[in-house]
């Protein structure tokens, strides 16, 4: 007999009905249930990062959650990051300028933990920033590229806002 | 992988999720998932009932009268990693969490949570040890109070029945001037300690231990009170004396082998952990007195 739940998400301004197993997690349903394949599944034990979304405004790891508990919550994806008109998310922007990507893999996540970062701090050092990003396991870039993307983001906010 | 099937409960009020943990059996509870979660996706268990905590309003919060600071269980750890007077109370508290997991899980994770899960590498139960907390347990009949050290029954086991709940932790924040220090190691950052050292230090006016507090993590199954030692220290130098009392302590400890490391391998460490705390410990109890 499945445990179902009817649940309502707003998904990058969205709104998403759908009626799942309580054991979804929200990964699985951002993925399969709404068809936004930019999350990523890569552990699915919460430490490679590559599933990282904004849960009303917070860097979350959707791998590890259930979708029932996103019922009523603003989610957003990296589908959400860049402007309605297509411009980049200054991190985006960043991340190209900066080879911050290659078989990108990791990169959503990447992008929703740093632009969630952003947020919070403003003036962040290299330190920090390596800090932060130690929860997105990356096995190409060597982060160097991940680093620079994330200082040129952050100094790109500082002068220009978001 | 994906969690076996279970029924999901989401109760907004706390007596609803004592009474289902009252009636329900095999039920596991949801609190910041960061380590359920996972679990969960492993089948590592497979509840029959998933009751969550997260829409249960009186369960969070950070309270800070005279002399006391409570904690509610469903406390993010980013919100006591942040609080500003914690901070200044307490600022073990702010330090030690920045080696919890990452910046992401600390949105979700919650204190309560690291507490009953109570993973052998987990800092907040070192810390709470450290100030001698009181964790407060709730089930469908009333409450009681568990006294830190007798909180960690055995691996991963809390000091907790499948109907209780573990609601609030309290403790009371040194007032004298002191300092602190939390070390952990671990080969990349935010991965499980292989060892961690959390010290409270006040010294008086000669520069003599007058209180002491140590606490080890990740090197035993539970976390490690140094009592004993503690009590051999007043009056005493934080010296190199000192430090071989606190070295003895450590290679006394039982010590747990795992696939990641070595139990002598964890005591080797935890010493040299022990040795950069008490240093920075005492730097800091020194400035806190002029």
């Amino acid at each position: 007999m499945k445990d179902l739940r009817t649940i309502h998400v707003l998904i990058n301004g969205m709104s998403y009905q759908r009626t799942i197993e309580t054991r979804m997690t929200l990964a699985d349903f951002i993925r399969h249930e709404c068809g936004l394949t930019g999350t990523h599944v890569g552990c699915e034990h919460g430490v490679c990062g590559a599933c990282t979304i904004h849960l009303n405004g917070e860097a979350v790891r959707s791998c590890i959650m259930f979708a029932v508990q996103a019922d009523g919550a603003e989610v957003t994806t990296v589908e959400g990051l860049a402007s309605p008109d297509g411009k980049y998310h200054p991190i985006q922007q960043a991340f190209k300028n900066n080879n911050g990507l290659q078989c990108g893999f990791c990169t959503p996540g990447m992008l929703m933990t740093c632009s969630a970062f952003l947020r919070e701090y403003s003036n962040p050092s290299e330190r920090e920033v390596r800090e932060v990003i130690s929860g997105n396991i990356c096995r190409c870039t060597g982060y160097q590229g991940i680093v620079n993307a994330t200082l040129e983001a952050a100094a790109a906010i500082r002068k220009g806002g978001l | 992988m994906k969690p076996s099937s279970f029924k999901y409960h989401n109760p907004q009020i706390r007596s609803e999720v004592l009474a289902l943990l009252r009636e329900q059996e095999n039920c596991k509870v949801l609190a910041g998932g960061q380590s359920l979660g996972p679990m969960l996706n492993f089948r590592f268990v497979m509840p029959d009932h998933l009751i969550d905590l997260n829409r249960v309003t009186d369960l969070d919060g950070i309270s800070i009268s005279d002399s006391k600071v409570r904690l509610g269980a469903m406390t993010r750890q980013k919100s006591i990693e942040r609080d500003e007077s914690l901070r200044r109370l307490c600022p073990i508290f702010s330090e030690s969490l920045q080696w919890v997991g990452h910046y992401a899980t600390r949105n979700r994770g919650t204190i309560g949570g690291s507490l009953s899960h109570l993973d052998p590498a987990a800092e907040l139960p070192g810390i709470c040890l450290l100030y001698d907390a009181t964790l407060r347990v709730e089930n469908a009949s009333g409450h009681r109070l568990v006294p830190a050290n007798e909180w960690s029954v055995s691996f991963m086991t809390p000091n907790l029945e499948a109907d209780e709940l573990l609601t609030d932790v309290e403790f009371s924040p040194w007032t004298m001037p002191h300092g602190h220090a939390f070390v952990e190691f671990s080969r990349r950052h935010g991965d499980f300690a292989i060892a961690g050292v959390g010290c409270l230090l006040a010294l008086d006016r000669s520069g003599l231990i007058k209180r002491i507090a140590l606490s080890v993590i990740g090197v035993s199954s539970t976390p490690f009170r140094l009592t004993g030692t503690e009590n051999d220290l007043i009056g005493y130098k934080p010296d190199d004396n000192a430090l071989a009392y606190i070295h003895q302590a450590i290679d006394g400890i039982e010590a747990s082998s795992d696939a990641q490391t070595s139990g002598q391998y964890r005591k080797r460490i935890a010493r040299v952990l022990a040795s950069r705390a008490l240093e920075q410990a005492s730097e800091r109890a020194i400035s806190a007195m002029q």
